[in-house]
């Protein structure tokens, strides 16, 4: 957390090059991979790459929560869909140009909003920063100033659900 | 050589290099005396005697099993996925070692008493059904794959109350970290005023471990050996060494959680060290998940999601509901 291991040195610059070369190997295999099981076991590297990065940003409570939510949950849930549905040996449909196009224009889409959001945000130096963004803060500003926003996270998981629930439910019986 | 050690454990990365390496010896010690108790109560439980050959009681029995498994072939199937199948055994085993950083043997002991302690043990425990997973669609094999989905479904169904029970200790304590969750039990074990968390978050743990009567995953009558079925020496060596390090592991986290970890019953220590108390409270709920497996018939796969859904869930939720309402009303 403060100090530590991760403050020393040449070490932490190592660990950092480490954590980040895991990022992107992770995303690289779950993009270019053609096999649907190593997509998702990418992802799941690379989530576990960016919770180590919330480590060095100084927050291991976020870091562990991003392992538990992202690689133990979401992932495990999706490989878990892979295994019930088409077999991964079957030849593999060729990519359609167009599926390819929306999907790239989706990813630049989403990095755009991203970049813009980085640059319009007056960063300010660690030193200079007044609010300590410890879990205390973090979960006062969840329960008073977010409150809405939360909640609203909380609708769209339950449509999620509901929409994963009609989609098992009657797919079997029409077709 | 003691001044050289002072130095050494007066640096944090020496003392997690030592601390580490007392880690992997103590896991490996700790699932060999398990495989033996095993063994032994399996044995007494059936009017047996158990191993008794090799070494006083049989004790060395199972360090004569494990250089065997060492000396063994590493077969790998032809058809199976040869990345995943070689990393699935480290990766089962890895992640089991983790919460030993933070599990408090003692008042002193811990090695790295973080604020977030009990969230390290359950966040790295979650990687582990990964490797299952892993494992059992890496080798190819129907009864691999059918262990390895069993698996996932058991582990998710049965995480969610686990997690619930856990809460409302959290929730008592107001912290998770380790050391201030038992110095909150001096007075009074925490299994008295939460005996439905209690019964709940063992009855999980039994569940996430794999062992019987939830151990649908690895039935050996429908599945051979579920999702280990096609690994051989060592490799399936570390999947057992992963399956009883882990049973360890749930069984201290119940101890620091119910039973007050490094503490006597109702702050009184007779003189025994904390970290005595806490391996016997630990060994005791081990033997308890051991006398459970031969006693009870295994669960029937509908039966034992539909347990977790329709029974934990609710039950470890109002749980959690009715204490955080105490907690607010005192």
């Amino acid at each position: 957390m403060n100090g530590g291991v991760l403050s020393q040195g040449l070490l932490p610059q190592l660990a950092f090059i480490v954590v980040v070369g895991i990022t992107f190997c992770g995303a690289i295999i779950a993009v270019f991979h053609r096999n649907i099981l190593y997509n998702v076991l990418g992802l799941a590297l690379a989530l576990c790459g960016v919770a180590g990065l919330y480590v060095f940003l100084g927050s291991l409570f976020i870091g562990l929560m991003q392992l538990l939510i992202y690689v133990g949950a979401i992932c495990i849930a999706m490989v878990f869909a892979i295994m019930l549905s088409r077999p991964v040996h079957l030849p593999k449909p060729k990519r359609k140009v167009s599926k390819m196009a929306t999907s790239i224009f989706a990813g630049l889409l989403i990095l755009g909003v991203n970049v813009g959001v980085i640059y319009k945000t007056a960063w300010q130096p660690a030193s200079e920063r007044k609010l300590d963004w410890s879990v205390k803060t973090i979960g006062d500003f969840l329960l008073t100033r977010y409150v809405l926003v939360f909640e609203v996270i909380s609708l769209v998981l339950l449509v999620a659900m509901l929409g994963a629930i009609i989609i098992s439910r009657y797919n079997g019986r029409t077709s | 050589m003691a001044g050289f050690m002072e130095h050494v454990l007066a640096n944090e990365l020496g003392r997690l290099i030592v601390g580490l390496i007392v880690v992997l010896i103590f896991s490996q010690l700790n699932a060999l005396f398990l495989v033996w108790l095993e063994r032994k109560v399996a044995g007494h439980i059936q009017l047996r005697i158990g191993p008794k050959e090799v070494g006083p009681f049989g004790l060395l029995q199972t360090i004569v099993d494990g250089l065997k498994l060492v000396g063994k072939e590493l077969i790998t199937p032809k058809r199976a996925d040869r990345i995943l199948f070689i990393i699935a055994p480290v990766l089962v085993f890895v992640p089991v070692l983790v919460p030993f950083i933070v599990l408090p043997f003692s008042k002193s002991l811990p090695l790295n008493d973080m604020n977030v302690g009990l969230l390290v043990i359950f966040s790295f425990s979650t990687i582990n059904v990964l490797a299952i997973l892993i494992g059992g669609w890496g080798s190819n094999n129907k009864y691999a794959l059918l262990g390895a989905i069993r698996s996932v479904a058991q582990n998710i169904a049965y995480e969610i109350p686990l997690l619930l029970s856990v809460l409302s200790v959290v929730l008592m304590t107001r912290t998770l970290q380790m050391s201030k969750i038992v110095e909150a039990q001096t007075s009074y074990w925490f299994f008295l005023v939460q005996p439905i968390a209690a019964l709940t978050y063992f009855i999980c743990a039994t569940a996430e471990t794999n062992r019987a009567p939830f151990d649908i995953p690895e039935a050996e009558s429908e599945l051979v050996a579920g999702f280990h079925t096609e690994f051989s020496g060592m490799r399936f060596g570390l999947f057992f060494l992963a399956e009883y390090t882990n049973v360890f592991v749930v069984c201290a986290v119940a101890t620091t959680l119910f039973l007050g970890g490094w503490t006597g019953p109702f702050g009184h220590s007779f003189g025994i060290p904390g970290i005595i108390w806490f391996l016997a409270k630990t060994y005791l709920l081990v033997f308890v998940i051991m006398w459970f497996r031969w006693t009870f018939p295994r669960l029937r796969f509908d039966q034992l999601i539909s347990f977790s859904w329709k029974v934990l869930i609710p039950l470890a939720l109002a749980n959690l509901i009715i204490t955080a309402g105490v907690i607010k009303l005192i």
